[in-house]
This record gives C-alpha cells, structure tokens and sequence, in this order.
C-alpha cells in the first residue's frame, strides 16, 4: 500500500470567498475572493468607500455578512479567533476611561487570564515587552488620555502583539501619525512577518506600498486584482481601482 | 450634638440606629463599587430608568399580596413586585431602541416617566382603598429608615455581599467590555451576557437601595461615587474601591446624621454628602483638580515668561 501522498497547498493564514456585505440594501462588498498565504504582508489598497474596513470587518465577524464564508488556518474564523489579532482604525474608546498604557496592554492577555487568572510577574514582563517593542515602555504608568495620536496607535498595537497572534490585521495602521510612530510600526511589523507571523493592512499611502509589502489587494467594491507587489501594484490596475490616471509615481 | 453624632457614627445611638447605619453603609459600598462600572459602561440614565420603573411593582405586589389575606408590606414580596417592573421596563427599553429611530436618551426617559406615573396611579389608587391602615409605600420614593427592621438590615447586608462578590469575579470582563467593547468580543468575552450581568448588578443596588434613600435618589448613590472617584486615580480597580468606600462612609455618616437631627431625612442626607465628596474632589484632587489645573497652568505661564 502507498502513502497516501499529502496534496501540496500554499498554506492559507486567511481564505475569504465570495464574500458580500451590504448596508441596508446597498452591496458595500461584493463578491470578495481572496487568499492570503502564511508569512505574508498583505496591503489592502482602494479609495475611500471601497469596502476596505468593512472587509475587514465581516472577515472577523464584527459586521454581518450576507453572503460567503470566511477560514482562517483551514478553520472557521470564529474557532480560530484566538490565533488572530486586531487593530481596528483610531480604536473608538472613550479616552478618559480610567486605564493605564499598561492596563491596556494586558487587556491582550486575556486569553491566558482568563476570568479570574492572577496577572503573574511573567505576563505583566510580557506586557511591558510588547509595549519596549514599540518605544512605549516608558509611558507604561499613564493614563491612555494623555498620550498623543501615534502614541495611542502604538499602544493598541502593542495590545495586539499581547496576544501572540499568528494573523495580525489592521485597519489603517499609519493614518494620521508622525514618521517616527510609522517606522517603529513598520519595524514591528516586518519582525512579525520574519516570524512566520501573516500580517494584512488596509493602507492608504500608496508611495511606501512598494517598501513595506509584499503583496496587495486592491478594492473597490469587488476584487480589482491580487497578488505579490511587484507584479500587481502597477499603474494600469492601480488606476482600475481608483478610476483615474494620475498615478504616475507607481511603475507602468 | 457632636457627642450624639460620634455615638452614632460609633454605632453606639441604640440598636436600631445601628441597623440604619450598617445598613446604609454597606449599600453605599455595594452601590458605589457597582456604580463605577455602571457609569463607566455608561448606563447611568438606564439605572435611573430602572430604578423608577420599581414603582408600579411596588403598589402591585402590595395589591397582590394584600388580596391573598397577607401582609401587603413584607419588604422581600414588596422587591420581588419592583424587580420584576423594573426588568420589564429595561426589556421595552431595549425593544424601543432596537427598534425605532428613538435615540437611547429620549427612549429612556420615555420609560422612566411612563413606568414612573404609572406607580404613582397604583399608589394612589391603594391609597383610597379602605384597607384599615396605610400602605406607606410613599416611603419608598424617598426612603425611610425610621421602621427598618432587623431583617431589612440582614436583607441588605446578605443582598451587598453577594453584589460584592460577584462583581470581584466579573471585573475583568466587566472593564474590558467597558472600555472597548469590539475587543472584548474577539478576545472572546460575550460582552452581551456581560452587559446583562452589569444591568443585573445594577438593578439589585437599586432594590436595596428601596428602603434607605428611596427610588428617586438612588442612581445618585450610584453615579456620585464613581465620579468623585475617578479625580483620584486612573485605573478602574482602585475607582471602583474607592468609590464603594465613598458610598460605605456616605451612608454611615448620613444615617448617623439624620439619627442626631431628627429632622433630616436619611436617604437626601447620603446623597447631600456623596456630593459634597464630590464638590471637595473636584476642587482638591490632584491632578485633575481645579486647584491643582490652575497652579500647573500658573507655572507654566510662569516657565514662559521667564
């Protein structure tokens, strides 16, 4: 008798298809297939309105969707939830909520905590560890209110990196803060990536796509094209997406 | 007077006296601690919605319990009847808000005054019915203490150590559903049964809460603590402590307070004093303090000038 031979699949961190979402009755995504394989850095790039953090937001359950189905590591993403974490635009939290920088960091250890679990010494050196990664270590006593924008942004950041997940994804990760923020990000970012770590951004700032992923999605509304970076970022389908032509800085 | 007050404040005015004061103070406690969260998950107005909607259980459960040949006023059939309005209303404000394009504030203030005069009807109402002797149930509108009996004390003391309780094991999923309620969920927190639980916690206060400062002051021993509290510290545990201990120490002093001044009623005494805890706090807290935001804006005026 032969072994049976194992099929070779490009091992799939997060496998979404013919996924629809709609607002009221208006489609905001349609249709959507798309694969993003382990170890990967995953930009999702679209004008404003074409679905980007909606897709994000259906692929983890957070909207409904209204039609197609969602896996993470071959699994249904609700079971594989505590293998991903989440980095949603400019968190929407009331910022003179009564916690530290340190508080929320540790909120990302609540898996291991669970209800009742003592925070032990370990986990609490964890928790500053996530936050030395991204610059934030010295900020760990204060309250979230009191820092500024990219402060705040490294800081839920660090909140996912708590969570040891293997499929980071985040929503607008550079809107609106300094150069400084964005490169301790994107470091920590690629480390991740060096990791085995999959990582998928929705990424507006389309000069520094080149640099920092190696793959893109480009949306509107329904997948315009897929693909590793230095094949599929490319004027004619940039252009697709955005309906225009004045793209020249991105190579023909 | 000062020698009556620290007698009481000692538990030393006699043995019902006592029972007020302990009594007092630990729903102080209980309410405080509950009420950081609840304020925090901000369901302040919801609690104040819930507390008012008690009214109608509490003239139905006497009429109940009166036409069975009981005694209408036993304190335990009187919140089983409150409890159970007041559910009522926190279940059609959810349908309201789910449902129509009310906003949440305008849909609960729509329960709030419907479940609020509809109480008032019963009780009036029970008032003109010939039953040989008053209802009292007027008490419950602004508390009354002066005929606490021990078994109320128990009733509260029982009711605040379960609250307690229960609040220690739920913190951590209570806080984190408070502050980002998205995260909660995907870090697999079921932030609805969370909610639901914070609401329950909410609603036992003001059941205790009944007999002491009454239906209509009650919410302020719940949102007064919490925010004296929070000018003191930044994280929600010590704001939660400390804001029970506010409630604990309200209660004991107002309680002991309207016992040396006859005059003045326990349940607008708590509240009077939670408030002043409060004005203090935002003069004097460190910090965030007036005081202490003019002096840091004074120095830097000072830094830019030099």
């Amino acid at each position: 008798m032969v072994d049976p031979t194992p099929i070779p699949v490009a091992e799939t961190a997060l496998a979404v298809t013919g996924l629809t979402v709609s607002y009221a009755a208006l489609p905001v995504v349609e249709g959507i297939n798309a694969r993003f394989p382990k170890g990967t850095m995953t930009a999702i790039i679209g004008p404003n309105g074409a679905g980007k953090s909606t897709l994000l937001k259906a692929a983890l359950g957070l909207v409904p969707a209204v039609a197609g189905e969602v896996r993470a590591f071959g699994q249904p993403v609700a079971k594989a939830m505590p293998r991903i974490a989440y980095v949603p635009q400019r968190a929407a939290v009331d910022w003179e909520f009564p916690a530290r920088v340190i508080d929320v960091v540790q909120m990302g250890l609540y898996r291991k905590t669970g209800l009742l679990g003592r925070m032990t010494p370990a986990l609490k050196a964890q928790a500053v560890d996530c936050l030395a990664r991204l610059g934030m270590a010295d900020f760990a006593q204060r309250q979230i209110g009191a820092l500024s924008g990219g402060q705040q942004q490294r800081v839920f950041l660090a909140r996912a990196l708590a969570q040891e997940a293997d499929l980071m994804i985040l929503d607008e990760p550079f809107a609106g803060v300094d150069a400084a923020t964005e490169s301790a990000i994107i470091t920590v970012l690629h480390a991740l990536r060096a990791e085995g770590k999959t990582v998928i951004a929705v990424h507006h700032d389309l000069a520094t796509v080149s640099a920092y992923f190696d793959r893109v999605l480009l949306l509107n509304r329904r997948v315009i094209a897929e693909g590793p970076t230095t094949t599929t970022f490319r004027r004619a389908t940039v252009a697709e997406a955005y309906g225009n032509t004045l793209l020249t800085s991105i190579p023909a | 007077m000062t020698a009556d007050l620290l007698q009481a404040l000692l538990f030393q005015g006699g043995y019902n006296a006592a029972l007020v004061s302990l009594g007092a103070a630990l729903l102080g406690l209980a309410a405080g601690a509950v009420g950081a969260f609840t304020t925090l998950r901000r369901r302040a107005l919801t609690s104040d919605a819930m507390a008012h909607a008690t009214l109608p259980g509490i003239g139905l459960a006497f009429l109940a319990m009166a036409a069975f040949g009981g005694d209408g006023r036993n304190l335990a059939g009187l919140l089983i009847g409150a409890g159970l309005t007041a559910a009522l209303g926190l279940y059609w404000l959810q349908r309201l808000t789910d449902t129509t394009r009310l906003p949440e504030d305008a849909a609960t203030g729509a329960i709030l005054s419907t479940f609020y005069g509809a109480g008032i009807v019963i009780l009036t109402v029970i008032q003109n019915l010939s039953l040989g002797r008053p209802a009292g149930l007027e008490g419950f509108l602004l508390g009354s203490t002066a005929g606490m009996l021990k078994s109320d004390a128990i009733l509260i003391a029982a009711g605040g150590a379960v609250i307690l309780a229960l609040l220690l094991i739920l913190r951590r999923a209570l806080a984190m559903t408070a502050f980002d309620p998205g995260h909660a969920r995907l870090m697999g927190i079921n932030t609805r049964a969370a909610d639901m639980a914070l609401l329950l916690l909410t609603l036992a206060c003001v059941l205790l809460g009944l007999r002491v400062v009454g239906l209509i002051l009650i919410v302020a021993l719940l949102i007064t603590p919490a925010l004296t509290a929070r000018l003191w510290s930044d994280r929600i545990g010590v704001v939660a402590l400390l804001a029970g201990g506010i409630g604990a120490f309200a209660g004991h002093l107002g309680a002991s307070l309207s016992l040396v001044l006859p005059d003045l009623p326990t349940g607008p005494a708590i509240v009077l004093i939670t408030f002043t805890a409060f004005l203090l706090s935002v003069l004097f807290a460190p910090g965030r303090g007036l005081i202490a935001r003019a002096l840091t804006r004074a120095r830097q005026a000072a830094l830019v000038r030099a």
